[in-house]
């Protein structure tokens, strides 16, 4: 899916921070940890040793698969700024393609949970008075954040079109 | 307006809504509680007792009369402000250049009094502004006033003519609601309940009382179609589409030209031996302030609630007046991914609009103004990849409607997004705001 639009400007596709990756490993990590003592200690104490091994061993194989994944979908945001619009790719399973014009941009807002602003990240939303639209770029630097939404402030006040 | 009986009160001053609307604003919320109180009063045993229930009613009261008090309105410059709240003053600023649509909207106690709400709605989700209530003569005057500054025309400008493109006939009307899916979905339960009389008669009463709430959600939502369509008149004026529409409650509204975001064709599979329509508009700045949600939630406006096709086409040659109309099939292989919507796929577009078809069993039809397109979105999900398709979603605005250009080939599908992002920019193009001024 990239052929038509993607493709032709593949140097300019940009893409979030690697940190985000690493974000996404560690919530990952830190949730199998717990699911595991969750598991494993109450079989541990019980006197089920083998059970707890292969449940121990079984949720670690499903949380390095389950890190796997994210680290590809974290690599599979990209977008790339266009002349009039925003394009921004994402998914594995399922891949979009999403295509927001400046002049259709309502407002921009940059946010940034606990986690991600201990990575110093940020995350950029686009809204538009479409409520499907869904335009969001994770795990942005957080000075590229706000140059981003000045930028495309910028542009969509420019392009702006009514309803 | 020539020599008004009335003497004509100054928009442009403080003014008040009418002493009566506390009443009609709380009205509905007492009606539950009166027949709490009553039940109560019947029983209760000591005199104390009483005062307890009511008590909550007398601050319901002097809590109206005391939003009445502090509530005022009035037309400054090119905005409508309404100032409300007594420890939390509010001040609402409506600018009414961006208004979409002004409706007149009168509730079955309103009516009773002789009053209407005035209800401004503007592009952005909520915002609505509210005059409830005005007299019934006021809130036309009101209407028009603010409609006749929206547009930019003299405040005493008269109101412009209409002329009728619609007329809901009512037994078309009643046949059509009694085909419609939650009647049958009620029948369903009747015939369910019948069933386990026979079979099972104990369980009768419990069936019953659990799936009370649901029934009477089915029967609200058949009701609100009901009274959506009845006496429904779409007419046409200069300043946009007038609806007039309802059997209790009676609503009046204006669609402004060009404010219509996308309009949807049902065919629902029922209506077919008679070749009726339902043919519905998406208009912007529909969503309500949170406190109304329950009280209207119609999805989309209908302007055919159950018509003949040609008189649907009628009103579509009015709205999109030139609408892309020959339909591409879906690719074969399209049917694995969708065997059931299959035989409805189909889209084409044209420098003005986008129109998808779809649907499992009713086909329905989407039209999108390209000027109006929000985003698009090509999505691919791993049955798609499989079979080298992909849908593209056109989004307009609100969440209602998402046309969806369902199961095309990659290619096509690319080169159809690529394509429309051109073609929504030039439609676009008049609707720029200046920014070299």
């Amino acid at each position: 899916m990239k052929t038509a639009l993607g493709e032709a400007a593949a140097d300019r596709w940009l893409r979030p921070s690697p940190r985000l990756a690493v974000l996404r490993v560690a919530e990952a990590g830190v949730v199998t940890v717990l699911l595991v003592l969750a598991a494993g200690l109450p079989l541990l104490l019980t006197g089920f040793r083998l059970a707890a091994g292969l449940a121990a061993l079984g949720l670690l194989v499903a949380g390095g698969v389950v890190a796997l994944v994210l680290r590809r979908r974290v690599a599979s945001w990209a977008f790339h700024e266009r002349d009039e619009d925003l394009l921004i790719r994402r998914g594995l399973l399922v891949q979009r393609l999403s295509l927001v014009p400046y002049g259709r941009m309502q407002f921009v807002d940059v946010s940034s949970g606990p986690l991600e602003r201990s990575l110093g990240l940020a995350t950029l939303r686009l809204h538009t008075a479409a409520a499907a639209s869904d335009a969001r770029i994770p795990g942005l630097p957080r000075a590229e954040a706000e140059r981003l939404r000045d930028q495309l402030s910028a542009l969509g006040g420019a392009q702006a079109a009514g309803l | 307006m020539s020599a008004p009986a009335v003497a004509v009160r100054d928009v442009t001053a403080w003014q008040r809504l009418h002493p009566l609307s506390p009443v009609v604003r709380t009205g509905r919320a007492f009606v539950p509680v009166v027949v709490v109180l009553l039940s109560t009063l019947t029983t209760a045993q000591r005199r104390e007792d009483i005062w307890w229930h009511l008590g909550p009613v007398a601050l319901i009261a002097v809590a109206g009369v005391v939003s009445w008090l502090v509530t005022r309105w009035r037309v400054e410059g090119n905005d409508l402000r309404v100032e409300s709240g007594l420890l939390r003053r509010e001040s609402q600023r409506i600018p009414l250049s961006r208004v979409q649509a002004i409706d007149i909207v009168r509730p079955g106690i309103a009516r009773a009094l002789g009053l209407a709400e005035v209800r401004v709605r503007t592009a952005g989700a909520g915002d609505s502004g509210r005059l409830a209530y005005l007299r019934v003569d006021e809130a036309e005057r009101v209407r028009a006033r603010l409609l006749a500054l929206a547009h930019g025309v003299a405040a005493d400008a008269p109101t412009p003519p209409e002329w009728l493109l619609y007329g809901q006939r009512g037994d078309r009307l009643s046949v059509s609601v009694l085909l419609s899916r939650p009647v049958g979905v009620l029948a369903a339960f009747g015939v369910a309940v019948l069933v386990t009389r026979f079979l099972a008669p104990a369980a009768v009463g419990p069936l019953a009382s659990t799936s009370l709430a649901y029934v009477v959600g089915v029967a609200t939502l058949v009701w609100r179609r009901f009274n959506g369509g009845w006496r429904l008149q779409v007419g046409e004026a200069a300043d946009g589409l007038r609806l007039r529409f309802g059997a209790l409650e009676t609503t009046a509204e204006t669609i402004p030209r060009g404010r219509v975001q996308a309009v949807v064709r049902s065919e629902p599979v029922a209506w077919r031996p008679m070749g009726w329509v339902r043919l519905q508009l998406d208009v912007a700045g529909h969503a309500r302030g949170r406190e109304e949600r329950q009280s209207d939630t119609r999805e989309l406006r209908t302007v055919v609630p159950a018509g003949a096709t040609a008189e649907a086409e009628l009103l579509l040659d009015r709205i999109l007046p030139s609408r892309p109309g020959a339909l591409r099939p879906a690719p074969r292989r399209a049917r694995w991914k969708s065997p059931l919507r299959y035989h409805w796929l189909g889209y084409d577009w044209n420098d003005a609009a986008v129109v998808v078809t779809s649907g499992r069993i009713t086909r329905r039809t989407t039209w999108v103004p390209l000027a109006r397109v929000q985003s698009l979105r090509l999505m691919q999900g791993p049955v798609q990849r499989r079979l080298r398709l992909a849908s593209l979603h056109v989004d307009a605005a609100g969440k209602r409607v998402t046309a969806v250009v369902r199961d095309r080939d990659v290619e096509e599908a690319e080169q159809l997004l690529a394509a429309l992002a051109q073609a929504c920019r030039r439609a676009r193009e008049p609707l720029r705001r200046d920014v070299t001024t």
